[in-house]
């Protein structure tokens, strides 16, 4: 169903009447034809509340069943919906059309990542890039090791040894962050914002011994030096990580500034 | 060639290290020049080649040229292992730089030597 899209600010709500916009949806299918890339519009009501990933979802039940979508919990957490909203990575069930201000909503695959078909990208490389940087504590011994007199004993931390990592486990790998990134638009090979922002994770936490081996992953020709700090990964983060932080505080580790974790952490 | 005789670290620490002692270096360089009679006139044959001649001033050129060929060569090699990748494209971009460099400096050491020696 394409309409003739309408651009400017979305209108304002009269009482009695529902709002609506148009939703311009990215059409393609690389499996098939490579060359071509389309955009679909739809005129979708909205709400409030209504989310992206809610209109998305209303084109496909009302309008078109075939548009591809990849979507889970609705609440931010499982990072399935990324995708780019009016030309800005964001996670379409945490993205409110009435924020938006516009009348016309563009919703296309995230950049930096191969597309599957409509919305749908490839995160390989992603996952792959977060196992290559050991996203686990890395130590010889285990917690059950320590039992003694019956007792299992745990990995104490204090409070300020938490502060130091706790705001990079909150990554949920949407990949909004390598989607911003400027250097992945260039440099395929480099890891991304998100592997650099959970190897940073792992070397700031004080119960890891790891650190030697995750910083070798790291200290790469595309590795932690071809960040340009533009920062726009900490802009696009749903969760309010902050990866370029991470990425500066662990080449200033390396650097012999200090950072990562107090606890003697080599292996 | 460069990262894999130096992991990327070391190299980028000779990076740092050579912006910051180019820019104090030709900090110095700049001062003279504008304290010595003048900013024109110390462009001309003659005090350029005084310039060479006197041992200190000499040495102090050679070192600039040395750092900023090595900053300048690696960020090149930067800029193009980003533009592009694939391990022939990378080794020859990284050879490429590294001889370059020295080509460089040979060139810039032979002006600055036989200047100083008197066979220019």
């Amino acid at each position: 169903m394409a309409l003739q899209a309408a651009s400017g600010p979305a209108p304002a709500q009269r009482p009695g009447t529902q709002r609506s916009i148009t939703l311009r949806i990215a059409r393609s299918n690389p499996a098939h034809d490579r060359s071509t890339v389309g955009f679909d519009d739809f005129e979708v009501p909205y709400e409030k509340w209504t989310t992206v990933l809610d209109a998305i979802l209303e084109v496909k039940k009302r309008l078109d069943h075939s548009v591809a979508v990849r979507y889970s919990c609705r609440q931010a957490t499982c990072g399935s919906c990324g995708m780019m909203i009016n030309g800005r990575p964001g996670l379409a069930c945490f993205t409110k059309i009435d924020e938006l201000n516009s009348s016309v909503v563009t919703v296309e695959p995230l950049q930096n990542f191969p597309v599957i078909r409509d919305l749908a990208v490839g995160f390989d490389s992603l996952f792959e890039n977060h196992r290559e940087v050991k996203p686990y504590l890395d130590r010889d011994d285990t917690e059950l090791d320590n039992i003694a007199d019956g007792e299992l004993k745990e990995y104490p931390q204090s409070p300020e040894e938490l502060e130091q990592y706790i705001q990079f486990a909150n990554c949920i790998k949407c990949g909004l962050c390598n989607a911003a990134c400027p250097t992945m638009a260039t440099d395929s090979s480099f890891l991304g914002p998100q592997a650099l922002a959970q190897a940073y994770r792992y070397v700031g936490d004080s119960r890891d011994r790891g650190k030697d081996s995750r910083l070798k992953v790291i200290d790469d020709s595309h590795g932690i030096w071809r960040c340009h700090f533009a920062g726009s990964c900490s802009q696009v983060c749903p969760k309010g990580v902050d990866p370029a932080m991470g990425i500066q505080m662990l080449r200033g580790y390396m650097l012999g500034f200090g950072g990562g974790s107090s606890g003697n952490n080599q292996k | 060639m460069a990262s894999a005789i130096l992991r990327e670290s070391t190299i980028m620490k000779i990076h740092y290290g050579t912006a910051l002692a180019a820019v104090a270096l030709v900090a110095v360089h700049v001062l003279m020049r504008l304290t010595s009679g003048g900013f024109a006139e110390s462009l001309e044959y003659e005090t350029v080649l005084a310039n060479y001649r006197f041992l200190p001033y000499a040495l102090m050129l050679e070192i600039i040229l040395v750092l900023l060929s090595i900053h300048g060569f690696n960020g090149l090699r930067v800029i193009l292992l980003e533009l592009r990748q694939g391990p022939r494209y990378e080794k020859a971009v990284s050879y490429g730089c590294v001889a370059a460099m020295f080509a460089l400096i040979a060139y810039g050491s032979r002006t600055i030597i036989m200047t100083n020696m008197g066979m220019v």
